[in-house]
């Protein structure tokens, strides 16, 4: 097993490294375990700094570029530190006929934040996702784990005001 | 169980979450217990009801009455008015757009009066976190029949009989598919069931794993013996946590009950299963990607032969089925394969759940017999266009469909004539267009679906698809040039022959279903940069008509910047400075008067 003290990050404490030791410790056996692994220390993280990456390709005794092809490959990853609080917007084809692109332009003028950014005060990222599977209320924007449907561009910064 | 004299079948799908079922369930929990009703009135949260629009939907029983559009407010009055003293209130019933009439019962209103549901027969009827309430639905009798009294020729001829054919996509008969992997020979096999659900536009796999997460299992557990399997995986998109919860829960249950785990049902055959959450790529739906995910690589399609029934995941004899048809699965063998066949058409039997979404007045999941006409799904279940407007085209398949003119909307629905039009069936989700929608900016956003999509393995796909969408992009600024459209088309061949997997395969097919039909709305663009839907930002003037304007300062009070400039009685202007082409005033206009 790797050292606890090879990973070094700013944003990993050493709390968070005893929980990636854990996850790595019970799914280390498991055939492709990699992608359960990263998801879950992503969720311990935040995102996947690349010692991250690194100390989990390590722990699973598997090459680090296999690790990282995996990593970049998959949307949910994230190797770039994201806001405290998510904004995953839906444009998918439903979404993108009832108006999220005006919403997002919204989004984007009002904070100055870009699809795949995230705000100067950290405070906020945007993601575009494929189809939240909540069609029905098109357009969705979820914000953490709270779904708003049939939003409009004027909606927007009412919203997102309550996420500080 | 104690008896209850009314049952409140309250949705708790993802969507009535999101419109605010939990807290309206928190103030009629609160309200039925300040009038004493707890004992007498049970609230059960129910899975996805299908009319997700209108959430959050509930249905009280047996009385058969919908109600609508509920809020934490509406508690108090609907208590005591209707489960008090026995009067429903009118006011929180649909109301149908095109007569509108007040419907109180669910089987009057259009929506669910012409539906057929087989697929999802559960929806809306049972707490999907209770086995008992599934079982006391006739679930896992279709197994137990498999597993006691059928061999695996049995539930394959079975299967056969019955014409199911996927519904994930490419619609491959079902009974064959478990036939090629019966055959091969391995110790080991498996069972996956594919709940990517990765078209955009399509949500009835997470409807039915979060309404019913058992009838998935089971139709697992009939395909594993029938291929006799020993394992199986759920593929669930991380995207979908109520369906992942609900089929854990649901798993849990069954091997408490000895339903999954070794000897099921004292049959000597075992198969259990776990859920393997994806990672967001829309690729990985494909069945070799999908494989390669579950072993923790990068999910990239492989070229077949081999095939997965001889050498799927880890190379052992595997077979993949989407969620919708194994949900179909349980009730084939309980009332066998002639009932299933009876509906249909020739070569499609059954019924299929679509998705209606975009502009139109009913939004939700269906379920209908193949062969109904898109038409009626679009008029009589859908309730037309609203706000009205035109309709322009229907959109069927997800990103690699195609859209369907007006002159088509005759067509059954049936996987063979769904293609002959330019769409294709695919997992059913069903996008209608109105008259403002172009046709050239839905191309282009379809190929922007498709280029960020591809895993980049084949030249055709990775680099052809970029270039239909510069093509695209150039023409949706107006920047288009003679010459374009024919590039477009032979890019659309060129990738369409030369790419490995059924992404690449079908991806031109939104550009050449809308060159085929909307070929002068392409011409508008390039020749005469001209957007006729006015959608393209880059062909806009910004500029109100007065003639056309009737001066109700609707675009004056949406617009976010001040640009619009408008006095009671005057006709509006745009101050093009201050304008950031945001559209909100085009939308807000009723009269079209703005250019
Ligand atoms: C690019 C691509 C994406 C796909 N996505 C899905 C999906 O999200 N869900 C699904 O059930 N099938 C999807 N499919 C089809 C599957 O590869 C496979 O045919 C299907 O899951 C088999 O199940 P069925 O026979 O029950 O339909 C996709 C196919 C391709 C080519
Ligand atoms: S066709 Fe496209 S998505 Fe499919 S394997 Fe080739 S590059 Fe990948
Ligand atoms: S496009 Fe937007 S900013 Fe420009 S005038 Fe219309 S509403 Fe105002
Ligand atoms: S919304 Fe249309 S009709 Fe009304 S004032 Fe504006 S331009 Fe004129
Ligand atoms: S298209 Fe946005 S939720 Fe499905
Ligand atoms: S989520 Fe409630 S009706 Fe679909």
């Amino acid at each position: 097993m790797a050292a606890t003290d090879k990973l070094q990050h700013p944003d990993v404490t050493p709390e968070m490294i005893r929980e990636i030791d854990d996850i790595i410790e019970s799914q280390k056996n498991a055939p492709g375990a990699v992608i359960p692994v990263l998801r879950m220390s992503q969720d311990v993280v935040g995102y996947l700094p690349v010692e991250v990456i690194d100390y989990i390709s390590a722990g699973l005794n598997i090459p680090s570029s296999d690790v990282y092809g995996v990593a970049t490959f998959y949307s949910l990853f994230s190797l770039t530190p994201k806001g405290r609080h998510r904004i995953r917007a839906c444009l998918g084809t439903a979404c993108y006929v009832k108006g999220i692109k005006e919403v997002m332009g919204r989004i984007s003028k009002e904070f100055d934040l870009e699809v795949g950014g995230t705000t100067e005060d950290r405070r906020f990222s945007l993601e575009a996702v494929r189809c939240l599977g909540a069609c029905g209320l098109a357009p969705v924007v979820v914000v953490d784990q709270d779904t708003y449907g049939g939003i409009s561009a004027d909606q927007v910064s009412g919203i997102l005001e309550k996420y500080e | 169980m104690d008896q209850a004299r009314l049952h409140l079948m309250l949705c708790g799908g993802t969507g009535c979450h999101a419109s605010g079922s939990k807290s309206f369930h928190e103030a009629l929990d609160a309200e039925l217990k300040n009038q004493g009703l707890e004992k007498e009135v049970r609230v059960i949260e129910t899975g996805c009801n299908g009319f997700c629009a209108l959430g959050p939907v509930m249905l009280v029983q047996p009385e058969g009455i919908f109600y609508q559009q509920l809020k934490a407010d509406d508690a108090a009055e609907l208590v005591e008015s209707h489960f008090l003293k026995g009067r429903p209130v009118q006011r929180l019933m649909y109301r149908d757009p095109v007569s509108k009439k007040t419907m109180a019962h669910m089987d009057e209103i259009p929506f669910f009066a012409h539906q057929m549901i087989w697929a999802m027969r559960n929806k809306g009827l049972i707490d999907p976190e209770s086995i008992d309430e599934y079982i006391a639905r006739d679930g896992y009798f279709g197994m137990a029949k498999a597993l006691t009294e059928m061999s695996s020729e049995d539930i394959i001829g079975e299967i056969k009989a019955s014409g199911l054919r996927g519904r994930g996509g490419a619609g491959f008969p079902t009974g064959v598919k478990w036939g090629f992997a019966a055959q091969a020979k391995s110790d080991v096999k498996y069972v996956l069931c594919n709940a990517d659900e990765g078209d955009p536009g399509a949500f009835m796999d997470r409807s039915i794993l979060e309404a019913d997460p058992h009838a998935v299992l089971e139709g697992m557990i009939i395909a594993a013996k029938a291929i006799n399997a020993t394992q199986g995986y759920i593929y669930c998109r991380t995207e979908y946590p109520l369906a992942i919860q609900r089929l854990s829960l649901a798993i849990e249950k069954a091997r408490d009950y000895g339903l999954l785990g070794e000897d099921i049902l004292g049959s000597g055959f075992g198969f259990d299963v776990d859920i393997y959450q994806g990672a967001g790529a829309f690729v990985c739906g494909e069945e070799t990607a999908l494989m390669r995910s579950i072993e923790g690589r990068r999910g990239m399609p492989r070229p077949r032969p081999p095939f997965p029934a001889n050498k799927g995941l880890w190379d052992k004899p595997t077979v993949l089925n989407n969620v919708e048809t194994l949900a179909n699965v349980g009730q084939i063998m309980l009332n066998g394969g002639q009932w299933y066949a009876s509906v249909g058409t020739e070569s499609s039997k059954g019924t299929k759940v679509f998705a209606i979404s975009g502009d139109i007045n009913n939004i939700g999941l269906v379920e209908v017999p193949m062969g109904i006409s898109l038409r009626k799904m679009i008029y009589d279940i859908g309730g037309g266009i609203p706000n009205k407007r035109k309709f322009k085209a229907v959109q069927l398949g997800g990103p690699s469909g195609g859209c369907i003119p007006e002159k088509y909307l005759d067509t059954p629905v049936d996987y063979e004539e769904i293609a002959k039009v330019g769409a294709i069936m695919g997992s059913g989700g069903v996008i209608v267009m109105d008259e403002k929608t172009c046709m050239v900016d839905m191309a282009r956003f379809f190929m922007d679906f498709i280029q960020e999509e591809s895993c980049g393995k084949c030249t055709p796909c990775r680099e052809g698809t970029r270039r239909i969408l510069e093509i695209l992009e150039k023409i949706s600024e107006g920047r288009g040039e003679p010459g374009d459209i024919e590039t477009l088309e032979e890019l659309s061949e060129v990738i369409k022959s030369s790419s490995l997997c059924g992404l690449g395969q079908t991806a031109p097919n939104p550009v050449l279903s809308t060159l085929n039909y909307f070929r002068d709305e392409y011409y508008a663009h390039v020749y005469e940069k001209r957007c006729p839907a006015k959608r393209c930002v880059a062909l806009l003037k910004f500029t109100v008509d007065p003639d056309k304007c009737k001066k109700c300062g609707l675009c004056f009070k949406a617009c976010p910047t001040g640009a619009v400039q408008w006095e009671k009685k005057q006709p509006a202007s745009i101050d093009k400075e201050k304008c950031i082409q945001c559209m909100a005033c085009y939308d807000a206009c009723r009269f079209d008067a703005i250019e």
